[in-house]
């Protein structure tokens, strides 16, 4: 599979190491009432769908940046990749 | 139908003539008391001891494809308890018991073949863990015996014992480990599950479930609806997409794992050999082929095929532990789809959901499981209790704190 890197181009997927599924830039609040149920699903419970899948991927061979990659996991296509950096700050994150 | 040399010889006289289908082709019925979803390993052998242990014949496999299509005709067919914690050894110990007994107790030849699984150590750390993973397995009633170097060398000469980076020091050895043949077992439980009654229906993929209040009264199929007291579910790589008709989600990913085979050879390896400082495995099948794997591509997949770094690494895996293997040509290769949990260890259990019942998160190492798995589904579904060896294949185990992470690695499947 080749990733192609917003920075760097196509890279080939070999460079990076695989976190999962994307929702994990979406901690829950650690202060919530029911925080301990939101954790257990957070860190345990995934959709692990069949098809279009946001994913994470570390670039550890290259320059080191998490990407958030969306590639279908029946065909291994990949049609958007996206620094996390910027999909985290999308979602209210600052950093 | 009962097999044995009399009817072999006797069937020869007449030409072959008298051989009848191993398994019916039935239509679905309306309803049955349990309908089991998923005709791999693990369905056809719990369909097969709800019939014979548990006396409940009133039951039907539904499979989307054709039996068998699934993992258990596409793994590497290796058997083993060598598992180092309490949750896991005395049910993987149970399930070799039952390959120990399992082709008379089904009158059908599985090719069961003890012939042993060595892994082998690289440095001190490795032996000592594989020490404690030894007494591990005798404390719970099943066989590891500790190779020296040398002892190594005399069952498996060809390896390379003094590569530079990763000598082999010595092995952590199962005598009563081994392979089965993988078909032959599904086969085996298909027959044996028919003779008794059951339904096995193929080309019948379910795609919902008949919920009301919280009760789950049957199956929506290609074929129709079916009613059921019981549903039980066992679709292995297909988990999460089939428990998410019932709106659950669950703690696992599905990844493809791949495995390879050579050109026949003559023999030359006498069981099975793992390599400790790096992902590869191999064994020689019958047929002589070298049937081997590594390491799972590592990222969500439904692609029944991996990549090329994953072969890769595999062959890399290869010419380190035993340079021989450089020689053969590569007859084949193909992938199947894991259901990889969270800590690396199964599930058989109730769900939030009356009368629906969840069997998956086998990972790399369900075929070995296949016996134990359907024989305490089978008794989970028929008392609704879990069996004793299976009790600790919980869903909420990651809400309790009570993973079974054999290898430590925490809630990260692709590393387990
Ligand atoms: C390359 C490879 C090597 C392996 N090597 C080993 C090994 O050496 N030792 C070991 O112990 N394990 C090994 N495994 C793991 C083992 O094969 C699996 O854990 C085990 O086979 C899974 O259980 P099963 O046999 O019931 O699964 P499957 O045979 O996959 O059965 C699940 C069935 O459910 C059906 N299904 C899915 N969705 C639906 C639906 N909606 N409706 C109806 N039916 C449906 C599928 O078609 C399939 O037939 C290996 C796996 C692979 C891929």
């Amino acid at each position: 599979m080749i990733i192609n890197h917003p920075l760097l181009g196509p890279r080939d997927s070999a460079e990076f190491t695989y976190l999962g599924d994307a929702s994990l830039i979406e901690r829950p609040d650690w202060q919530a009432e029911d925080a301990a149920d939101q954790f257990h699903d957070y860190l345990y419970l995934r959709d692990n769908p069949a098809g279009e899948h946001r994913e994470l991927w570390f670039h550890e061979q290259g320059d080191r940046s998490w990407l958030v990659v969306t590639r279908n996991t029946l065909t291994h296509e990949i049609t958007k990749v996206e620094l996390a950096r910027d999909v985290a700050r999308s979602l209210g994150r600052s950093r | 139908m009962r097999y044995s040399l009399l009817k072999i010889l006797a069937e020869g006289l007449k030409g072959n003539t008298g051989w009848t289908p191993v398994w019916r082709n039935p239509e679905p019925r309306e309803a049955y008391d349990v309908v089991i979803v998923g005709a791999g390993g693990h369905g056809l052998a719990t369909a097969y001891y709800l019939a014979k242990e548990f006396g409940i014949t009133n039951v039907a496999v539904l499979e989307k494809g054709w039996l068998g299509s699934g993992n258990i005709g596409r793994n590497t067919t290796i058997i083993r308890s060598n598992y180092l914690l309490p949750g896991n050894e005395p049910f993987y110990e149970f399930s070799m018991k039952l390959w120990e007994g399992l082709e008379q107790d089904f009158n059908y030849n599985a090719m069961v073949s003890q012939r042993g699984i060595i892994n082998l150590y690289h440095n001190d750390g490795q032996q000592a863990a594989y020490l404690r993973r030894a007494n591990a397995m005798r404390m719970a009633g099943a066989d590891a015996v500790m190779l020296s170097q040398d002892e190594v060398r005399r069952l498996c000469p060809f390896l390379d014992f003094d590569n530079a980076r990763f000598p082999i020091k010595g092995g952590l050895m199962q005598p009563r480990g081994g392979t089965v043949r993988h078909d032959a077992v599904a086969w085996g439980y298909a027959r044996g599950a028919d003779e008794r009654g059951v339904d096995i229906i193929q080309n019948c993929e379910v795609t919902g479930f008949q919920i009301e209040d919280g009760v789950c009264r049957g199956v929506e199929t290609s074929r129709g609806k079916i009613s059921a007291k019981k549903v039980a579910v066992c679709v292995a790589g297909s988990s999460s997409r089939v428990m998410s008709l019932a709106g659950m989600r669950l703690p696992i990913e599905s990844h493809v794992l791949q495995a390879f085979v050579s050109e026949g050879l003559k023999p030359t390896i006498p069981g099975v050999v793992t390599f400790g400082a790096g992902h590869f495995y191999v064994s020689q099948s019958d047929k002589g082929g070298l049937v081997f794997g590594g390491d799972l591509d590592g990222y969500n997949s439904y692609a029944q095929r991996g990549g090329l770094p994953v072969v890769e690494d595999v062959c890399e895996g290869g010419m380190a532990v035993m340079p021989m293997i450089g020689r053969a040509r590569l007859l084949r290769g193909w992938g199947g789809i894991m259901d990889m949990s969270m800590d690396g260890s199964p599930f058989i259990d109730r769900t939030s959901i009356d009368g629906l019942y969840f069997n998956g998160g086998w990972c790399y190492g369900g075929f070995k499981a296949t016996p134990a798995s359907g024989f305490t589904y089978a008794h989970l579904i028929a008392r609704d209790e879990p069996h004793p060896v299976a009790a600790a294949y919980r869903l909420d185990r990651f809400q309790r704190g009570a993973m079974i992470d054999e290898k430590g690695m925490g809630a990260q499947p692709n590393l387990h």
